[in-house]
């Protein structure tokens, strides 16, 4: 049999699905440490806090510790490790995509502008130093043990007979 | 000579590779120069072949006759408590050292670490007092 066409050319519907955040792999939970893989901060061991709408995860060193700010981070960009941290008292749901947007400079396109020598940095606001303290304080005060202060000042680093494939995390 | 381990009926071996590796077993037949037929009713190993290539002898003999029957090879092995024997000797432990080794979580490395710069700290402090200056 022949298959059977429509005289017009009818247009088939596709049902748009909304798309989900990305699954949280290797059983990821709040407080968890997780060690970064890529980046300035390569190696360092940071504290999961949430994932973000868009899908990427947000993470705190903390910022005492280590020198990693409220960071996004992706996924595939970490290794979850098995310890974890009591996050409770920390309040980080304010933070979102939005909160990480580059302020929009209006910037006019005219000839001067663009050869004029180039705008300084914008200090870094106060008001996400003021986050950035605050989130930091539920963590690292609830932290007493001294070891674990000093796991998470140490980057993690592959020695001679260390295979990524074999160890456990 | 005299502190050789032989292959001989009833010696108690470990297996290395395979799929029983990690496990217990006792000689009870020798096939030919390159294999040895091996039972471990008690520690899960099926009488089979086993090239001694994956095997390593213990120090534990067994008086077990030739291709004595599972049942009875059982009896021999947990009247003689061989697993507990094994665990308390050296390569028992050894063995167990090392399987922790691999087991370790990221935090248990780091502590180990910690802890072996401790102990070097603390030795090189020692031999540097009893050093010979020249």
């Amino acid at each position: 049999m022949v298959k059977w066409y429509p005289t017009e050319d009818v247009q088939k519907v596709r049902v748009k699905r909304a798309n989900k955040p990305t699954r949280l792999r290797g059983g990821v939970s709040p407080g968890q440490v997780l060690i970064l893989l890529a980046g300035k901060h390569q190696g360092k061991r940071v504290i999961f806090l949430k994932q973000l709408e868009g899908g990427l995860l947000l993470v705190t060193g903390p910022y005492k510790f280590n020198g990693v700010p409220l960071k996004r981070v992706p996924q595939a960009y970490t290794v979850p490790t098995s310890t974890k941290v009591n996050v409770s008292g920390s309040d980080f749901s304010k933070i979102n995509d939005a909160y990480f947007a580059k302020e929009k400079e209006n910037a006019k396109k005219t000839e001067e502008a663009f050869f004029a020598p180039k705008k300084e940095k914008k200090p870094f606001s106060d008001a996400k130093k003021a986050m950035q303290k605050s989130v930091d304080a539920g963590i690292a005060g609830k932290i007493t043990d001294p070891t674990v202060k000093k796991y998470l000042k140490t980057k993690f680093r592959l020695r001679n007979g260390m295979f990524p494939h074999t160890l456990k995390f | 000579m005299a502190h050789a381990r032989f292959v001989e009926i009833g010696r108690v071996a470990y297996v290395n590779f395979g799929p029983e590796k990690g496990k217990l077993c006792v000689i009870i037949d020798v096939v030919d120069s390159k294999r040895a037929l091996v039972d471990g009713p008690s520690t899960g190993v099926a009488r089979q072949q086993m090239p001694f290539s994956r095997i390593s002898l213990t120090e534990f003999v067994l008086p077990v006759k030739r291709n004595q029957k599972s049942a009875n090879v059982a009896k021999v092995f947990d009247s003689h408590e061989i697993v507990k024997k094994w665990n308390s000797s050296n390569a028992g432990k050894h063995i167990e050292h090392s399987l922790r080794r691999a087991n370790l979580t990221d935090f248990e490395r780091f502590k180990l670490m910690v802890a072996q710069k401790k102990k070097s700290l603390a030795l090189k402090k020692e031999l540097k007092k009893i050093a010979v200056k020249h």
